[in-house]
């Protein structure tokens, strides 16, 4: 497999992974929740690296995990006691998971070279060079762990799509047929945790957090139907991927900050363009209306009538 | 069965029946060892002043708040084991207008927790969906996104949701709320075409004016219970004021109507 055609699917697979999720963060204006996840995932790190005495991925993923984990149920515990908002919840347990890292790493690991960017977050240029012993044969990691996670949130999602839609639009109406908005809540927002930590490995913190929200956010304004908006979202992940593999060869540039710009480009063009809720087309009825209510009135006041 | 088929065998039962039920807020209480109980078959609405705890009764008794003491009864059974004979439209402020689902997809959502939450919808599902569209005069409407609306519409399709889940009892809550006179009055039609059919339905209700005309029983509350029984005993003058606090209200009840005197 070729080193692109790697980088590719990866990109890919981590977009579908993040794209089947990410239509919920938004809805449920979630969407921070992935940053949350990245910063809060530092503790974990350090913890492993104790308790393991290694920077070996596994533990440190699992770790990762286990931090990020208690981050987004710790965010929504919060939310829960109708007194703090999201954007405040997020605010204040991220950071304070942190900073604990930061702690741990100054006190327990100052000696050893251990952060985010050494550890977990991945880049994914270097796909390529990571490979997996699969039944004896050796296949590129980030494809694998990116198969894996794709099918693990089809599953989920399949399974919970009619909990999530009720949940997500109507949780008065959800409680009261017998299901509980507040586990759909965790279930999710585990699934977005453990699904970001694989995915940093692979291709670092920020493709995450844009994959997670900027396909799903442009998808919401080009169609009313929640099915669409998944496979739309999917596909502006992979037209990122794809897109921005190919300005970063052309201009020898981050091939992640490329995938980002493009995720962004595209969200520009929705909300510009959009058919029915873009900028351009509200501004083109808004003048049409206009119009049609001068003509109106024009005709009304030449009929004599009061206008 | 079409939505116009409705199992009514409640065995003599109240509709809807709650004990002692008792809610606080922190240290206030909402609802103080209130007794109620909502006939069969028959048109109700629960009315009293802002405050009076008038959507937190039929929370409380779908279990969707805690209530501190008391019990509620759906047909004789505790409520939250009957959940299935009961259809309720909430309020709709916490609804998320913006999200992307059509008007038959908010009424399909009536038929999940009959037909299952895996199992795909039947042709009988889709028949049903389609009947109680027309009933509300959705169906033109059908393939619109939910917010695109007006109030009185999304009022119609939430009712529509309820008649798909094909329950005998059906709790609205506040659902003239916001709405025009004109609709309010197509809805009470609705809704007495309903209890025709066999189907008890209790109403949380705002307007005092038009409770008398067009329900036949009425809780009056305000924290505790007033007054619970048929509009022609319950809601008058000596009730509302003990219910409301009000001075005076007009006698004159000829036409139905309460009017108030400053």
């Amino acid at each position: 497999m070729s080193s692109d055609l790697i980088i590719l699917l990866t990109a890919g697979l981590t977009a579908t992974a993040c794209g089947l999720l990410g239509p919920f963060l938004v809805l449920r204006r979630n969407a921070l929740m992935s940053d949350a996840v990245a910063h809060a995932v530092l503790p974990g790190i350090v913890v492993a690296y104790l308790i393991f005495q290694t920077r070996a991925p596994l533990p440190i993923v699992a770790g990762a995990a286990v931090f990020g984990i208690i981050c987004v149920l710790g965010i929504d515990a919060l939310r829960g006691t109708g007194l703090v908002k999201w954007d405040a919840a997020i605010a204040l347990v991220f950071p304070a998971l942190f900073a604990l890292g930061v702690i741990g790493i100054s006190t327990y690991a100052s000696g050893v070279h251990l952060d985010l960017d050494s550890t977990i977050y991945g880049e994914i240029a270097f796909a390529p060079f990571l490979s997996l012993d699969v039944l004896g044969a050796e296949l590129p990691r980030t494809v694998v762990l990116g198969f894996a996670a794709v099918a693990a949130n089809l599953a989920f999602v399949a399974l919970l799509w009619r909990k999530l839609k009720t949940t997500s639009f109507d949780p008065q109406y959800a409680q009261a047929v017998d299901v509980s908005p507040a586990r759909m809540s965790r279930l999710l927002l585990v699934a977005v945790a453990i699904t970001a930590v694989i995915s940093f490995e692979s291709v670092g913190a920020i493709l995450v957090v844009t994959l997670l929200i900027v396909p799903a956010a442009a998808a919401h304004l080009l169609t009313d139907r929640l099915t669409a908006m998944i496979a739309i979202t999917v596909a502006i992940g992979w037209a990122s991927a794809i897109g921005g593999l190919s300005f970063a060869s052309a201009a020898d540039a981050s091939i992640a900050g490329m995938m980002g710009v493009v995720a962004a480009g595209c969200f520009v063009l929705a909300l510009l363009a959009g058919p029915r809720y873009g900028l351009a087309a509200r501004a083109i009825r808004r003048r049409r209306a206009g119009r049609r209510a001068r003509v109106a009135l024009g005709a009304a006041r030449e009929a004599g009538a009061p206008s | 069965m079409s939505v116009d088929e409705v199992p009514v065998h409640s065995g003599g039962a109240p509709a809807l029946e709650v004990r002692r039920l008792t809610v606080s807020y922190e240290t206030r209480p909402v609802l103080w060892d209130v007794d109620a109980s909502f006939p069969t078959g028959a048109l109700s609405a629960i009315v009293g002043p802002n405050g009076a705890g008038k959507s937190t009764l039929l929370r409380a008794a779908l279990g969707l708040i805690p209530a501190d003491a008391g019990q509620a009864l759906v047909q004789g059974r505790p409520a939250r084991s009957a959940l299935d004979r009961v259809a309720f439209v909430p309020q709709r402020d916490a609804v998320d207008w913006d999200f992307p689902i059509t008007v038959r997809e908010v009424v399909e959502m009536g038929r999940y927790p009959v037909r299952g939450w895996l199992r795909r919808l039947t042709g009988e599902d889709r028949a049903i969906v389609d009947e109680a569209l027309e009933r509300v005069g959705m169906g033109p409407f059908a393939r619109r996104q939910i917010g695109r609306l007006s109030g009185g519409q999304r009022q119609r399709v939430f009712i529509a949701r309820a008649l798909a889940r094909q329950a005998p009892v059906m709790l609205l809550d506040e659902p003239f709320a916001g709405i025009d006179a004109r609709t309010e009055a197509t809805l009470l039609d609705l809704l007495r075409e309903l209890r025709a059919e066999g189907r008890s339905i209790v109403v949380v209700h705002h307007d005092l004016g038009t409770v008398r005309a067009s329900f036949d029983w009425a809780l009056v509350l305000n924290v505790r219970a007033v007054a619970c029984g048929p509009v022609g005993e319950v809601i008058v003058p000596q009730t509302l004021r003990r219910a409301y606090g009000t001075d005076a209200v007009n006698d004159g009840a000829q036409d139905g109507e309460l009017r108030w005197v400053r």
